[in-house]
């Protein structure tokens, strides 16, 4: 799987779980800051992260996550692996 | 509406009345026990002879790999847990200047560890759902004090603060999370206080008497029914009136 292919998977659910603005979308875009969502919200995404790729993302490692970017990197890693 | 169900140390006393009044409530209801395997077969063989349904999951839920297969197991059997009742707790009891460090460590372990162990694997699905009820077995020694129980004591008054902590986190999903802190109940706990204490006891209780397992499983039916929307965060004190 591709990173573009990674991108939007998490877009989609960014928009479909989250109800985020889709033109909001940005790979540096803050998932707290910029995006609103809360810390509980980021929970919850990387949640579905794991059961969309089938990856498991270790609590330390999800800590680190503050951006789309970070997510779609870490998701990537995860797959390479 | 029949939900999953997962009560811990659910083969014996409270945690038995509580397995019985959710199935009865026509909950599919998961058993666990550490070691008496015959105590939660019995249990479940009460709650099919009654027209529930159960099954039994043998965990230490004190360790961590021990309550994943636990959920896994409950997952794959029942489904995802809807309610969890964190009910499997001991007494090592000591005063504290003679109490080892074994006893501090297995107490904490058992009874506060367990709690927060179960409850993060099971709000997964919980969150999922937008739909979860957490009920966890404080006492009045947690909130009171208790000479020779300050590590019951202790990993007891640690549920009221976890709690009310994560009833904060996932109140916003539909999930409450509250604690039931019974006073002296007739159980395999207190029978081992002997009868001086229990006698003692009742003396100090507004309704004379102890508790019945059933009395305590009443109030965690509540918290875990649809009535209870919008508790949480709570301690709902069952003790007939010791700790007033």
């Amino acid at each position: 799987m591709d990173r573009s292919e990674i991108e939007s998977k998490l877009n989609d659910l960014l928009v479909d779980e989250l109800g985020i603005d889709r033109d909001a979308l940005a790979q540096d875009a803050k998932f707290e800051e910029d995006l609103d969502v809360d810390s509980l919200g980021v929970v919850e995404l990387l949640m579905a992260l794991e059961d969309n790729f089938g990856v498991k993302i270790p609590d330390e490692e999800a800590e680190q996550i503050t951006t789309v970017g970070e997510a779609v990197d870490l998701v990537e890693k995860k797959l390479a692996s | 509406m029949s939900r999953v169900a997962l009560v811990t140390g659910g083969s014996r006393g409270i945690g038995r009345a509580v397995a019985e009044l959710l199935a009865t409530q026509g909950h599919r209801v998961a058993v666990n026990y550490t070691a008496n395997e015959a105590a939660a077969d019995a249990a479940v063989e009460a709650i099919a002879a009654a027209g529930g349904s159960a099954i039994a999951v043998q965990a230490d839920v004190g360790d961590a790999d021990s309550v994943t297969a636990m959920f896994a197991v409950v997952g794959e059997r029942l489904g995802s847990v809807e309610i969890l009742v964190n009910n499997a707790g001991i007494t090592r009891d000591a005063l504290v200047l003679r109490m080892g460090v074994e006893a501090w460590d297995e107490v904490i372990e058992t009874n506060l560890r367990s709690v927060y162990l179960t409850s993060k694997a099971a709000l997964r699905g919980m969150l999922r759902a937008r739909w979860g009820r957490i009920v966890s077995i404080s006492s009045v020694s947690g909130i009171a004090g208790n000479p020779g129980q300050a590590n019951y004591a202790a990993s007891k008054a640690g549920i009221i603060g976890f709690t009310k902590s994560v009833a904060r986190e996932v109140g916003s999903r539909g999930i409450t999370v509250n604690a039931v802190a019974p006073g002296f109940i007739e159980t395999d706990m207190t029978d081992a206080l002997g009868d001086e204490i229990t006698t003692a006891a009742s003396e100090r209780i507004a309704l004379g008497r102890l508790g019945q397992p059933e009395e305590v499983a009443a109030a965690v039916g509540y918290l875990a029914s649809d009535d209870a929307s919008y508790v949480t965060g709570h301690t709902l004190v069952v003790d007939g009136g010791i700790a007033l």
